[in-house]
């Protein structure tokens, strides 16, 4: 999970105004998106009310519960830390771009699934992404290590028995990542 | 066409349907909804708990960029006909006071709505609501219960006093008196139930929509209760019901904060209307926290007389129980739900509960997960523990000798209820011997004797409920304003697929896949010919929607007997067609056929298919198969289980860690054994919650210190266990399906086994109980006070 004060050395290109609108390139889930968006903009409001995606959800005002994880260049981030403006030039990608284009669910999505890793699902979303995120860089971590890599992800509904045990399925049924 | 064998599908755990949207991101929740043209409102709301409005400014909020009205109290006043809606009145003399979406005079726990502004942006809405000038004139805040019971100082100086009521359940008082003076045993505990806030993680939401003629409006709202919303909003608007929908799209969680109908509710539809425009507004958490009701809040005093042997033969209960500022939709029904249930699992014969219910300047409470009985269950399973160890009996052992037996079902209790079934005994011995009981009390024991710096505890939980919330006479008789009935409609479509249509409401419960697993069984059709729809008053005109674990056992129980009306007219039209008597017919493998000559077949699709065409049907018979019923059952359902939490308590940090936590739930017979472990992990993680971690904290003046996810503390995975699960199956005698619910047991049998675990560590070191949450402070605190007797009684 990259923070915001990492995320702010990601600088937008073109410093703005207060007020005045700026425009900001951005990839979502390999769509390059080119808009003007107000400079207080944040990364998940643009993602829901510009570009459009509403998978991603809003949970909290103070960046505690997660619902809003997307990935940043492959990292999870909470997009309501970040500013559109610090997405410029970068590559997101939310839960609409995490499953196949032929709508297979992506192994995480069918671990959660096949584990009744969900009830409600508003904080699913950022859950799955964050657990991406998680697995991505610890492929094989023991229940502790899930439970401490989502500790940012809050959930109501599940006790997060299933989400751990979903997380730890679709790493025990995914190859070694090669990379990264 | 398909002929299919019965699949058996009820009591496997089949995978949610209704997951790919949700996993994907598909499904919409309200805030996902697109309007063109939809403006957006947000409330001026009071920063002070207790305050008279001297004077509303409007004028600077009115011309700042894309604002496109903003509204005070008084300027709306007359579009109420009445006030936000309580529909339980549990006595003729309760005090109730008028509650209206935006205050007008006086504002009564920070929070309260006092303007409205509508912009044409969320943000620009938030933006000009923060600069509407209000002048409060400050008044006496009362956040403490026994404070706000003296009437030192007043929430509502109309009523003359704080307290709303006191309801009496005392069928025989002077056994109750007789029981007392001859015990042998009594111990008398006061327990405090600190406020939650229920904090789904969906904020609420609402959008407003209206036709372009005719005065038709739709509501989306997030909502467990569109049924209700519906009566309830067009009644308080004066509009015709007729022209107004609710529509519940995905919700996301509620835990009974989205029973309610709220200000904005109200809001949305009258702005509508006034605008012709859509309006829409969604919460902030920061708003949840202090706009969305509250639960808990109660002093308990529970006395238990007990003869010799530890057999409990009366039990004692006096409550003050927290409204908040106002009454909202149940309110004051919330103790009343537990005040049946205060001598929980175990054969009391003597009974007496009062409760006084007391308005102080906060959040209004109403129903959270369990509403009432939790409150119930960890008094009287916390009292058992006390009563343990006053007796010195293994509270194990204690338990087993007051349980109701099995032989004594049907159980008319003293509070005046008649339990279906149970087996309690059952359910212990299958949790000790899951926890393996004997093996810990080893260790604890070895603990204590090496004077260990990380002490074990166990904490037993035994616990039943009244679920089901449901024969409506005996809803009449307690004042409750609503029925307990819930309705379905089955329909067979020409091409032979099902509609079902359920008055129920789920908001992550899974009844898409739990109805189609009862009908495609029911029907013996494949479960994706099975379609359910929900949440819509346009397509479920009838329903009472979901709350009190009552989906299944209610709204269940009325699909199932649909969909047997379904079959009824289907066995006429195949008697009529296949020229047999209907008693003839044998109904196998989703096809009626003519005993003997099963070559004589005519399948339900096809069946199905003759009453759209209605060539060949029998005189007078209607041309659908279609059913339609509404089901009120003759009783509540009464689950009930045993919970053991092991915890080890660090006496040097106060930090408490769950080590095992066994439930053995037993709901009757089980739909889908996956959804029920989910409705059990989730529910004890919201018992754990308030045992340890959750507190909502004002401040003397009213000022709720916890408004945000950064200090009021839902628990992360890193907080908490895994569960071992295990269940006895009693299958409830008053409902076909045998089932009788699990959405809350999982809370209300956490949060005393929790606290009698740490309790249970620490009772060598003289404590006897601990103020929820027990985080380390509060335990070290304990440990510090009782440190006096440390000494004496270490190792004893």
């Amino acid at each position: 999970m990259r923070y915001w004060i990492e995320a702010g050395q990601v600088t937008g290109r073109g410093a703005s105004e207060k007020g005045v609108p700026m425009r900001v390139q951005v990839r979502v889930n390999g769509v390059e998106h080119e808009d003007e968006v107000e400079p207080r903009v944040l990364l998940v409001h643009y993602l829901r009310e510009v570009v459009g995606l509403t998978g991603t959800n809003v949970g909290c005002d103070t960046s505690s519960c997660g619902a809003c994880t997307v990935l940043l260049d492959g990292e999870s981030v909470k997009s309501c830390t970040l500013l559109a403006a610090q997405a410029d030039g970068h590559e997101v990608t939310t839960i609409e771009g995490l499953a196949s284009p032929d709508g297979t669910l992506h192994p995480m999505q069918a671990a959660f699934r096949e584990h009744h890793g969900l009830q409600c699902g508003y904080c699913t979303p950022g859950m799955v992404m964050a657990a991406v995120s998680l697995l991505a860089e610890h492929p094989s971590p023991t229940e502790a290590e899930v439970r401490e890599g989502l500790e940012g992800n809050l959930c109501r509904c599940t006790g997060y028995h299933n989400i751990v045990k979903a997380v730890l399925a679709a790493a025990e049924a995914a190859p070694a990542p090669v990379g990264r | 066409m398909t002929t299919t064998e019965s699949r058996g599908f009820v009591g496997t755990p089949v995978r949610r349907r209704e997951d790919p949207a949700l996993l994907s991101g598909e499904a919409r929740f309200v805030d996902d909804l697109v309007v063109s043209g939809a403006l957006h409102f947000a409330l001026v709301r009071s920063p002070v708990a207790h305050a008279r409005i001297r004077s509303v400014d409007t004028t600077a909020a009115a011309s700042m960029p894309g604002v496109v009205a903003v509204f005070t109290g008084a300027e709306l006043a007359g579009d109420w006909l009445g006030p936000i809606p309580c529909a339980w009145p549990v006595t003729a003399d309760m005090k109730n006071p008028p509650h209206y979406p935006l205050a007008v005079d006086e504002v009564c726990y920070a929070g309260d709505g006092v303007a409205v502004v509508v912009a044409t942006s969320d943000a620009l809405a938030r933006d000009a609501a923060g600069s509407v000038v209000v002048d409060y004139e400050e008044l006496p805040a009362v956040v403490d219960l026994e404070d706000a019971s003296s009437d030192r100082a007043l929430v509502h100086a109309a009523l003359g006093t704080n307290r709303a009521y006191t309801w009496e359940l005392i069928p025989d008082p002077d056994a109750v008196e007789r029981a007392f003076a001859e015990a042998a045993h009594v111990v008398s505990e006061r327990y405090i139930q600190q406020r939650l806030i229920p904090s789904a993680m969906e904020p609420r939401g609402v959008l407003a929509v209206p036709e372009p003629f005719g005065g038709n409006l739709t509501l989306y709202a997030s909502t467990q209760t569109p049924h209700i919303v519906r009566v309830m909003v067009a009644a308080t608007l004066g509009m015709p019901e007729s022209k107004l929908r609710v529509v519940a799209p995905a919700v996301g969680g509620g835990f009974g904060s989205k029973i309610d109908v709220y200000a904005e509710d109200l809001l949305a539809v009258a702005l509508a209307r006034r605008l012709r425009r859509p309006v829409r507004w969604r919460e902030e958490r920061s708003e949840n926290t202090q706009a969305t009701i509250h639960g808990r809040g109660q002093v308990q005093h529970i006395e238990l007389a007990a003869d010799a042997e530890g057999r409990v033969q009366a039990v004692r209960v006096r409550l003050l129980a927290d409204m908040g500022a106002y009454l909202q939709l149940v309110t004051p029904g919330v103790p009343l739900l537990g005040a049946f249930l205060y001598h929980g699992v175990y054969d009391i014969p003597a009974y007496s509960f009062s409760c006084t219910a007391v308005f102080t300047t906060t959040t209004p409470t109403d129903a959270y997960r369990g509403a009432g009985r939790p409150e119930a269950t960890y008094a009287i399973e916390r009292a058992m523990d006390a009563l343990a160890a006053k007796t010195g009996i293994d509270p194990a052992e204690l338990r087993r000798r007051n349980y109701i037996r099995a032989e004594q079902f049907p159980y008319a209790s003293a509070a005046g209820l008649v339990f279906d079934s149970g087996n309690y005994h059952a359910g212990l011995d299958e949790a000790l011997s899951v926890v393996r009981y004997d093996e810990l009390r080893a260790e604890q024991a070895d603990r204590r004797a090496r004077g260990d710096r990380v002490q074990l505890g166990i904490g037993l939980s035994s616990y039943v409920e009244m679920c089901g919330l449901a024969p409506s006479r005996v809803l009449a008789s307690l004042n409750y304003g609503a029925g307990g009935w819930e309705a379905a409609t089955v329909r067979i479509l020409p091409t032979g697929k099902v509609q079902v249509v359920t008055g129920s409401s789920p908001h992550g419960q899974g009844h898409e896949t739990a109805w189609s697993q009862i009908v495609a069984d029911e029907l013996g059709v494949p479960m994706e010919d099975v379609e359910v729809l929900h949440g819509d008053t346009a397509v479920s005109p009838h329903g009472l929607d979901t709350y009190g674990s009552r989906s299944l056992s209610v709204g269940g129980t009325a699909v199932w007997l649909a969909g047997q009306r379904v079959l009824d007219k289907a066995r006429a039209i195949a008697a009529h067609q296949l020229e047999a008597a209907e008693d003839d017919l044998e109904y196998t493998s989703g096809a009626f056929s003519v005993r003997g000559s099963p070559e004589r077949s005519l399948p339900i699709q096809a069946i199905a298919f003759e009453a759209f065409t209605a060539h060949n049907l029998p005189d007078g018979m209607e041309a659908n198969l279609e059913a339609s019923i509404s089901w009120d059952p003759p009783n509540f359902t009464f689950p009930s289980g045993t919970h053991v939490a092991v915890v080890e308590v660090d006496t040097e940090t106060g930090a408490v860690r769950i080590r095992t936590y066994v439930a053995v739930d037993d709901c009757g017979n089980q739909i889908n054994p996956l959804i029920v472990a989910g409705q059990v992990h989730g529910g004890v993680a919201q018992g754990v919650a308030q045992a340890l971690f959750e507190e909502a904290v004002y401040d003397e003046a009213g000022n709720l210190l916890t408004s945000t996810l950064a200090d009021y503390l839902v628990p992360s995975a890193a907080d908490l266990p895994a569960y071992t699960l295990s269940s006895t199956v009693t299958p409830s005698p008053t409902n076909p399906l045998g089932v009788k619910g699990v959405g809350e047991a999982g809370t209300i049998a956490s949060t005393p086994a929790v606290m009698n675990a740490v309790v249970d560590a620490l009772r060598p070191r003289g404590v006897t109980d601990i103020v929820m949450p027990a985080s380390p402070w509060r335990v070290w605190e304990a440990l510090e006070a009782s440190s006096g007797e440390t000494d004496k009684e270490v190792g004893a």
